[in-house]
């Protein structure tokens, strides 16, 4: 079928109709063009997205105090939930699906940030008292010396990990904090480590500019006896925060003494549920790009079918003497389905390739510095996809006018 | 070779139905030159239409080399035109945008003939019709006489039994008429069986018989003395 002579003649047709098959392939070529750039930054802006997703640990969440709303045994409603390390020694050994918590407290409470003093340096920060979990559950990377260890936390080690614009602000350029001493409230923490945050935009900034010294020292230091502010947790994998999150409250009501339907006295947050919205969000923008994709495409697989009809009228008199003088009607389907295929696989290929080129550039141009945007791009999946249905197009696009020309009779186009 | 028996042939026409050939007897033998004469609308084209299979007739019979052709299937038609038939139009009928060679090789590609050994074949067979230095050339690049020449050519290129010809010199001048007139005696002498249709009674006469057509009936047959059989 792939002969020699039929690529001649195919040729011989594109070269005698320039402009027109430049037209047709136009709407091949823009249809996957305009396919894969919607695919690509389609991509770029998922892994945008989910970027600062994938700072957190998968399954996680918080759970915090407010005040009840319910009157309960004998209580009166307006109470303010307070946590200390009991409820977080009670919620570790009561919750078999939970992977770690990470109890938590800031300095001048939620929300609060704090004059952060170096030399004579002075910046305000926010001031968390963290464990170890906490980096998993919000991951950084390390761009000088380590994290909080458990032994900071329970030897009450006055040290501080702090983030990279802190480190910015308060020391002069190129200056090694590691070793060096901040004051926090008034209190001297040795700095140990420098994070840079995974996330972006708004999130990252807060990531930076926050301070972590070990939960247990920064209860001494700042007089918060057994206190807790918050709680983060890390669910087991394959299990469900929002489970792991019931479960830390049902645990909290009791302790605390709280209504089991007030819902309004804990405040409680799960990245689960963003997760799913997220990923669903994202399914349904594929969908979408290959639905408007393929309904370009298709459109200009409909252009191509069109004018390979009325190349087959034109050349009813060279198909009616090919007839003539012994062509068989599956000789002429496949010259004209063959071209066709070849009009769409190279107007799709260039399209392709183009279509990558101008994602490859966007990538470079954007690189890490949008918030939203990632590196945009199609995988090769997608690409040998997007050629097949290139190539199944094509055939159909041929179909009605090879079936045409083969219902040519050679006395009809010989005598016209 | 041919042997046709009361063909009819009728073209409908809306709700008319236009009788074209009406009962028509034929038969010419293996290695004759025949010419089918008759005025212009007499049913010439018609008749060697279907005695090509590129046409169908409503009633009679047509055994070509002992088959009967009758109702054949495109792949069948398209079989025995390419291995029994070669065809002379009278506007020649090439592929424009191919040259003389390929022009000429195409029938042995729907033989699936290797691409040099048709090329070998039409190189010489073009030398035989005395165009062998136009193989290069694009049917617009050659005169009347010359895609003729080519035309026939390609017919004789997948050695048929028969070559048919439909007014093969009337785009031709006379003297170009001769060239081409001899070229199918030629071609005639080799051994093929020639059926030139024409309405020049110059042409006729250099064929050995002469079947008469008019209104669709054979009206006589005439014999030229001398003229090559
Ligand atoms: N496809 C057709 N449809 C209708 N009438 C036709 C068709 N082809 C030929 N005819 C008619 O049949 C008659 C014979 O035509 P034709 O065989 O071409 O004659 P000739 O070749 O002898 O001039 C003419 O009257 C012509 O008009
Ligand atoms: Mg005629």
């Amino acid at each position: 079928m792939f002969d020699y002579d039929k690529w001649q003649e195919i040729f011989a047709t594109i070269m005698k109709n320039k402009l027109r098959t430049l037209l047709t392939m136009f709407g091949v070529f823009w249809g996957l063009f305009l396919m894969l750039l919607l695919l690509g930054t389609g991509e770029g802006l998922r892994n945008g997205v989910t970027k600062d997703f994938s700072a957190w640990a998968t399954s996680s969440g918080f759970v915090w105090g407010r005040r009840t709303t319910l009157p309960y045994k004998g209580l009166r409603p307006g109470r303010a939930i307070n946590f200390d390390l009991d409820d977080a020694l009670a919620i570790e050994n009561e919750i078999a699906e939970l992977d770690a918590l990470a109890p938590r407290i800031q300095l001048g409470g939620f929300g609060g940030s704090n004059n952060v003093v170096y030399g004579d340096k002075t910046a305000a920060f926010s001031v968390y008292g963290d464990v170890p979990a906490y980096h998993r559950l919000l991951k950084v990377d390390f761009v000088k010396g380590r994290g909080i260890n458990p032994r900071d936390v329970a030897e009450r080690r006055k040290i501080a990990v702090i983030g990279s614009e802190v480190h910015r602000v308060l020391y002069a350029k190129g200056e090694d904090p590691i070793g060096t001493y901040i004051r926090l409230n008034g209190v001297f923490f040795k700095v140990v480590g420098v994070f840079k945050s995974r996330r972006t935009g708004n999130a990252a900034g807060r990531d930076v500019q926050s301070v972590h010294v070990p939960l247990t020292a920064a209860q001494q230091a700042f007089n918060r006896g057994k206190g807790i502010d918050w709680f983060g947790f890390i669910a087991k994998s394959g299990s469900s925060a929002a489970v792991v999150e019931g479960k830390m409250m049902d645990v909290i009501k009791r302790r605390k003494r709280i209504h089991p339907d007030d819902v309004n006295a804990l405040g409680h947050n799960n990245l689960e549920e963003d997760f799913n919205r997220m990923r669903g969000l994202f399914d349904g923008l594929r969908w979408f790009v290959w639905f408007v994709g393929l309904g370009t495409l298709a459109a200009g697989v409909i252009g191509v079918s069109n004018i390979m009809l009325i190349v087959v009228r034109e050349r009813t008199r060279e198909i009616g003497i090919r007839r003539a003088i012994g062509a068989t009607p599956l000789s002429i389907v496949t010259l004209i389905i063959q071209e066709a295929v070849v009009l769409t696989a190279f107007a799709g290929y260039v399209g392709l390739l183009l279509g990558i080129g101008v994602i490859e550039a966007l990538n470079q141009v954007v690189g890490t510095n949008a918030s939203m945007f990632l590196r945009p791009s199609v995988d090769f999946q997608t690409a040998v996809l997007s050629l097949v249905i290139l190539v199944v197009g094509g055939c159909l696009a041929g179909l009605i006018p090879a079936q045409r020309a083969a219902s040519i009779r050679p006395i009809e186009a010989i005598q016209s | 070779m041919i042997h046709i028996q009361q063909i009819r042939k009728s073209y409908r026409m809306g709700a008319l139905s236009l009788e074209v050939l009406k009962g028509i007897d034929l038969t010419i033998n293996e290695g004759e030159l025949v010419s089918i004469m008759g005025p212009s609308g007499s049913g010439k084209s018609t008749l060697l239409n279907i005695l090509g299979i590129l046409d169908q007739y409503q009633e009679g019979e047509y055994h070509l080399a002992g088959t009967l052709m009758k109702n054949l299937s495109e792949r069948k038609a398209a079989y025995y035109r390419n291995h029994y038939l070669g065809f002379v139009f009278q506007s020649f009928h090439l592929l424009e945008f191919k040259n003389a060679l390929e022009n000429v090789a195409l029938p042995l590609y729907y033989q699936k003939v290797s691409r040099r050994r048709r090329n070998r074949q039409a190189m010489e067979l073009l030398e035989r019709v005395g165009l062998a230095d136009r193989a290069q050339h694009m049917p617009n690049e050659l005169s009347g006489g010359q895609k003729q020449r080519v035309a026939i050519a390609r017919a004789l290129i997948s050695d048929p039994k028969v070559i048919l010809a439909d007014e093969p010199t009337g785009a031709l001048d006379s003297q170009t008429s001769d060239q081409v007139m001899d070229l199918f005696r030629e071609v005639n002498a080799s051994g093929k069986t020639v059926v030139i249709v024409t309405h020049e009674a110059e042409i006729a006469a250099k064929t050995a018989r002469t079947i008469h057509l008019r209104d669709g009936v054979v009206q006589n047959e005439t014999h030229q003395v001398g003229a090559a059989s």
